[in-house]
């Protein structure tokens, strides 16, 4: 009874007292898995196919592999918006903008170093040393 | 501890929110602590994509992704993985439901999912070096191998720690902590899926593709 | 093969007589310590009282210690760099070999921030953020023990490096090129990561731990915003700790295998790319920053606060200076390196940034002053050290804005100017506020306070050789002085540089104070003996007995606002008689565990036998640590229970002491 007030466990599902409308669990994870595995083969289909534009594929596989990882975390890991799991969602969030920073800032930053430092290749090395 | 009859001496008006109960029950602060572990081990991957990104190119002469990666064994470690995950989920659902049998058994296909996908991985990994492609050859194949052997890493962990937990649940049955414990294995185990996710996407689709 | 790897007698330096002097003097101490312990028969107290305590309060106090001694190691490089610059002008060539030399400045700046301030901070929060908090220990206690004794093995390691092989001379950020096999092939840098990700993996642990103990077991009543400040800032300072070091550790770890397995991440040849390390390397870096002085941020508020009579100024706006701070760390890493190369676009949006991150501090600076403001102010030694900061960090704060313009750093990178900036802000900010919280929370700790003389004359000692260290750096910085140097021809920098060394000699000082100011307060305890409550405190860790019972508080506090002692010391005086008074529980707590202990001695033989590559070793240690995992993985008996009888007994003495 006082553990109503608390918030969930992450990766525990909604308690189908609270919620009686719930879905079924096991329901739960098979819809998880279908999506999961049209998805899965939707981006192996995008990134053989040639009757896509390419640069469009790029984006397209990374669209699919978000849209997948949002699925496992709501089918299988059970996040939800609601207020009993918002410190699981908070944390989420903190740690997918570090990701976000991490990946991002690096591949910017090292993307500019090596536009800025490269030399022509026909250069010789002690062109290099001079700068 | 006597948290409960300290809340009760309080009225209940009193506590509005989840944030003033006072400590919360050891399955939510164990399940919340692995979560954060997570965290920090999907920070330490997201450097190791960043790695894998930066050094894609650099191949130094030697072969690219496009020459390497075999979709086809790509596509059935995939569906391991997958798979797996949705019986490591059945897994969770007998354990709260205290169903020794389908916990076992969830357990064993899960187990042998995972073995597969590490077998397949393994298996392609020697290929690769046979064919010269180590990861001494290339930076691109140093961060090939450290983030797909990373993953690979955290499998073998997760199969041994799996190993483990069923050995407890024999000899200790469906105690708090074991439930605890299987709690933390599950969504240790789907965060590999969601790992898993990345490294198909941005390593073997992306690297082929372009 | 060679069962020992690379070890040989041709280990020890023999021939360095510096070194071995000061190896001779570390086995002499280590030696006279296990004596006396021997001599006293305390082995067994100390192995059953704190040595496999999981007991969050003894664990501070441990990480605490280790962070003092290893303060002392960290110091007697410092001034040996500072006596060799005094010396070295001209032709001459002072008494640190250039290859010596390296190995000082690199271990000085990694045992300084790794295993100097880093401990000091997690011990001080383990100390304090659970009885803030108003609750009986950490969320998981036994990690607790693990953390701390995992950092103790990197700190061995480390000083295992002077006797037994060297250290690394690569810098304290180890950038590669240089710090690769194909320049260092020495075991120095395998020494530095190792020790790094042993000690990493502590603190990562440690950051998880607090970070679940904050956000999930609070005291009944304690929302978010009815927390101490020091458990908000500590808060923030685990969110970054586990946000950041995962990428040390990743970063490390590629540096391992390039250096172990010949793979190509940072090389010169096959593609490696070397920005990849520095960038990597300041991601994790310049929230390292954060994560120390937000902790001390948080003990100023207190201090400040406490020592005023009056609550925070601004709460609120503290909170949110200190959230922010802890988002913004993570978008300013490539202000260390401007000069690299990258496009004025990139220079542009993190020097932004970097200015934009000095806007919260000084959020914080005005709300220190306007709680001392109309505020009867008690100039104790935690105070002192509180105002010191302010000034000091104030002045630091102003250089690293100025760091922080991509123009003004090409002309300053690099310098003593730099030098003279970070230490300015580590020692002013840091270190001052580890002080404070030094002599704040030690009546809390032991029941004695601390001497109030020798207290102040090492804080000024530390404060006035503080100026006359570093305000001679900032000018040779700026007369064109670089960092790292042996030696230097431009004689005009000499006079500044022995002021400097003159300013280290008066820090000396300070801490030759701090040791009398300890060893006095332990010989008069009986007379400086205080109750509970010795400052008239504000917040919960002040509501119980000092030292507090292994399970802090008898009775679960609710909280009903903010500054939660506070209020019920008004609301008492108001009624004029106690609240009414619970029956007491059993409490049911932790055992002591050796896992901790255990583990991080099965981390050394793994460390020790990585850096010399004793692979039958490292391997045994894997097992070791494998097989201590499940045999706490499969304890039967977790937790103990302290029967009601003797909670109440406890709970009369110390009323009947405070009664006194």
């Amino acid at each position: 009874m006082t553990e109503a007030r608390h918030e969930r466990a992450p990766g525990d599902k909604p308690s189908r007292e609270m919620h009686p409308s719930a879905p079924s669990e096991f329901l739960v994870y098979t819809i998880g898995l279908f999506v999961a595995v049209l998805l899965t083969a939707t981006s192996f289909w995008a990134a053989n196919t040639t009757l896509l534009w390419p640069g469009g594929v790029f984006l397209g596989l990374a669209v699919l592999a978000i849209t997948q990882m949002g699925i496992h975390l709501v089918f299988f890991l059970h996040i939800t918006s609601g207020p009993e799991s918002t410190n699981n969602v908070l944390a989420l969030a903190f740690g997918v903008l570090i990701v976000f920073v991490v990946v991002a800032g690096t591949m910017w930053i090292v993307a500019d170093m090596n536009a800025n430092m490269t030399m022509p290749s026909g250069e010789p090395m002690s062109m290099r040393m001079q700068h | 501890m006597n948290i409960a009859t300290a809340i009760d001496s309080v009225p209940l008006e009193a506590l509005p929110s989840a944030s003033e109960a006072g400590p919360a029950p050891k399955r939510i602060v164990v399940a919340y602590g692995f979560w954060i572990f997570l965290l920090s081990d999907i920070v330490m991957f997201a450097a190791l994509f960043a790695s894998y990104a930066v050094l894609v190119r650099s191949t130094a002469g030697g072969p690219s992704g496009a020459q390497l990666f075999n979709q086809a064994t790509v596509a059935i470690e995939t569906a391991c993985l997958l798979v797996s995950s949705y019986t490591c989920g059945l897994m969770s659902l007998a354990i709260n439901s205290r169903n020794r049998v389908g916990m076992y058994l969830g357990a064993v296909i899960t187990f042998a999912l995972g073995a597969a996908f590490l077998t397949l991985e393994i298996g392609e990994f020697a290929d690769m070096i046979a064919r010269g492609a180590t990861p001494q050859r290339s930076a691109f194949l140093s961060a090939f191998f450290t983030l797909v052997g990373c993953h690979g890493l955290h499998v073998t962990l997760g199969l041994i720690w799996l190993i483990v937990m069923m050995v407890q649940a024999s000899v200790f049955g469906f105690a708090a902590r074991v439930q605890h414990r299987l709690l933390c294995f599950s969504l240790f185990w789907h965060a590999l899926d969601i790992v898993w996710v990345g490294v198909f996407t941005v390593v073997y689709l992306m690297g082929v593709s372009s | 093969m060679n069962l020992l790897g690379k070890l040989d007698w041709n280990a020890i330096p023999l021939h360095e007589p510096i070194i071995m002097g000061a190896t001779a003097f570390m086995v002499l101490v280590v030696v006279a310590v296990l004596g006396f312990i021997t001599m006293k028969g305390a082995w067994l107290y100390l192995w059953r009282e704190w040595l496999t305590s999981v007991d969050h309060k003894r664990i501070g106090v441990m990480y605490c210690i280790l962070a003092l001694v290893m303060m002392l190691r960290g110091f007697s490089d410092a001034i040996m760099m500072r006596a060799q610059q005094a010396v070295a002008a001209g032709g001459a060539q002072g008494y640190l070999p250039p290859e010596h030399f390296d190995q000082i400045f690199s271990a000085h700046g990694t045992i300084m921030i790794f295993f100097m301030a880093m401990p000091f901070v997690v011990g001080i929060m383990n100390f304090a953020v659970p009885l803030q908090l108003g609750i009986r220990d950490v969320a998981f206690p036994t990690l607790n023990s693990v953390s701390f004794w995992l950092t103790a093995s990197g700190a061995l390691l480390i000083n295992l490096s002077l006797a037994v092989g060297e250290f690394s001379k690569a810098g304290w950020w180890g950038y590669p090129p240089l710090s690769e096999l194909q320049y260092s092939p020495g075991v120095g840098v395998d020494y530095y990561l190792w020790s790094l990700q042993i000690s990493g993996l502590g603190t990562l642990l440690a950051g998880i731990n607090f970070v679940t103990t904050i956000l999930k077991m609070r005291a009944p009543g304690m929302s978010y915003m009815r927390m101490p400040v020091f458990c908000w800032t500590s808060l923030a300072t685990n969110l970054l700790i586990v946000a950041a070091f995962p990428v040390l550790t990743a970063v490390l770890a590629m540096l391992l295998l390039d250096r172990y397995l010949g793979f190509h991440f940072f090389t010169n040849d096959a593609g490696g790319n070397q920005m990849l390390y520095a960038n990597l390397f300041w991601v994790w870096g310049h929230p390292e920053v954060y994560i120390l002085v937000l902790p001390a941020f948080g003990i100023f508020s207190e201090v400040i606060a406490t020592f005023s009579g009056k609550p925070l100024f601004g709460y609120r706006s503290m909170v949110a200076a200190t959230m922010t701070i802890c988002v913004l760390s993570f978008l300013v890493w490539l202000h260390h390196f401007f000069t690299m190369g990258a496009s004025a676009n990139v220079n542009g949006f993190f020097g932004v940034m970097s200015m934009v991150i000095a806007l919260p501090t000084g959020v914080k600076i005005y709300n220190w002053l306007f709680t001392m403001y109309g505020g009867r102010v008690r100039f104790t030694v935690p105070v002192l050290w509180s105002i010191g900061f302010m000034v000091t960090f104030v002045i630091g704060g102003m250089t690293g804005v100025l760091h922080a313009v991509p123009p003004v750093s090409f002309q300053l990178h690099n310098s003593v100017f730099l030098i003279a900036h970070f230490h300015n802000v580590i020692i002013g900010g840091v270190v001052f506020g580890l002080m404070a919280g030094y002599n704040y929370w030690f009546p809390k700790a032991f029941g004695f306070v601390l001497d109030e003389r020798w207290g102040k004359a090492s804080f000024w000692c530390w404060f006035i050789g503080f100026y006359l260290a570093f305000m001679p750096l900032y000018l040779v910085g700026l007369m064109g002085m670089t960092r790292r140097l042996q030696h230097y021809d431009n004689l005009a920098w000499q006079p500044w540089l022995i002021v400097a060394m003159v300013g280290a000699v008066v820090i000396l000082g300070g801490i030759v104070c701090q040791v009398v100011q300890l060893v006095v307060s332990i010989r008069a305890r009986d007379k400086l003996r205080v109750t509970g409550d010795p400052w008239n405190g504000r917040t919960l860790e002040w509501a119980t007995a000092s030292p507090p019972p292994a399970w802090n508080f008898a009775l679960a506090p609710n909280v009903t606002g903010k500054d939660a002692f506070w209020t019920s010391k008004r609301e008492q005086a108001k009624q004029g008689k106690p609240g009414p008074s619970r029956a007491y529980e059993p409490i049911e707590m932790p055992k002591n565990s050796a896992t901790g202990f255990v583990s991080a001695f099965f981390a050394v033989v793994i460390g020790f036998a990585m850096i010399w590559h004793i692979w039958w070793m490292a391997g045994l240690g894997l097992l070791g640590a494998f097989v201590t995992l499940l045999a706490f993985a499969f304890r039967r008996h977790t937790e103990f229970e302290v029967p009601a009888e003797q909670i109440a007994q406890f709970e009369r003495a110390h009323q009947a002491g405070a009664a006194v």
